[in-house]
């Protein structure tokens, strides 16, 4: 269990699977389309997009004859492990706005 | 250490509260959040359109520069009373998130702190966890620093 963890979050470490699952959480996609995103290429999606569905954050849908990538909400893990990350998030982002009005309260003293 | 910026979330619930103390003046931390030249700033993002007053609407637009995506949000200023409160609605265009309502209050502690409490109410309690889950929706680099520390961590 623990190194499905570590590949959960190595998986989202990288920029550019974290924006294929940005892209897929809105609709479902082909690889190609999702390829078209990128500046990369294909083969380099295709390899992200066999990462992000081993550590079933991804989950492939047959549609014809087109796979079809779709989030895999139950894949992600309970909500708990990821409120600390939230957090981080929402701390990163004040400390940004304290040191930005900071700044100008300085500058405005002056 | 005592964590500044604080996050509840009960089990079973459709809202959130997230509250921060600020080494700012009240004034300070409201200007912010209502003139477009600080939100660009400190989110990060490019402002389209902010009319800070009742009923005035927000059109916020990020670029990810990992792809070709443009983040797009938005909503309507509900309620607007200077220093004191903002409630608003937040909306992620293109996302299966629904609309959120927001209810920020802003107190002054002493005259050079302050307090946000900010209120988060999803439509459902599902759409929360499934936004919960998603910490890098928003805050894509900011998330990621944090990530990248636990990834170093665990190796």
């Amino acid at each position: 269990m623990m190194n499905l963890r570590r590949d959960v979050f190595q998986a989202i470490a990288d920029p550019t699977r974290r924006a294929i699952l940005l892209l897929v959480a809105s609709q479902s996609l082909t690889a190609g389309a999702i390829a078209a995103n990128f500046g990369t290429a294909r083969p380099t999606v295709s390899k992200h997009l066999q990462i992000l569905t081993e550590c079933q954050l991804l989950q492939q849908e047959q549609n014809g004859r087109e796979i079809y990538y779709h989030i895999n909400a139950k894949g992600m893990k309970e909500v708990a492990d990821f409120i600390e990350p939230f957090r981080q998030m929402w701390d990163d982002r004040f400390n940004k706005l304290e040191s930005v009005m900071k700044l100008y309260q300085t500058k405005n003293r002056k | 250490m005592e964590l500044k910026t604080k996050v509840h979330a009960e089990d079973g619930r459709q809202d959130i509260t997230i509250t921060r103390e600020f080494d700012l003046p009240v004034d300070l931390l409201f200007k912010a959040y209502v003139e477009a030249e600080f939100v660009e700033q400190w989110m990060g993002t490019k402002v389209i359109k902010l009319e800070s007053k009742k009923y005035g609407s927000y059109e916020f637009e990020t670029h990810n520069p990992q792809a070709q995506i443009t983040l797009r949000m938005g909503g309507t200023i509900h309620d607007l009373v200077d220093n004191q409160k903002i409630v608003r609605t937040f909306e992620m265009a293109g996302a299966p998130y629904g609309v959120q309502l927001e209810v920020y209050e802003f107190e002054a502690l002493t005259d050079g702190t302050s307090k946000l409490n900010m209120h988060v109410i999803y439509e459902s309690g599902a759409q929360r966890d499934q936004l919960l889950k998603m910490p890098f929706r928003q805050g894509l680099n900011m998330a990621h620093n944090r990530l990248e520390e636990i990834v170093s961590k665990l190796k």
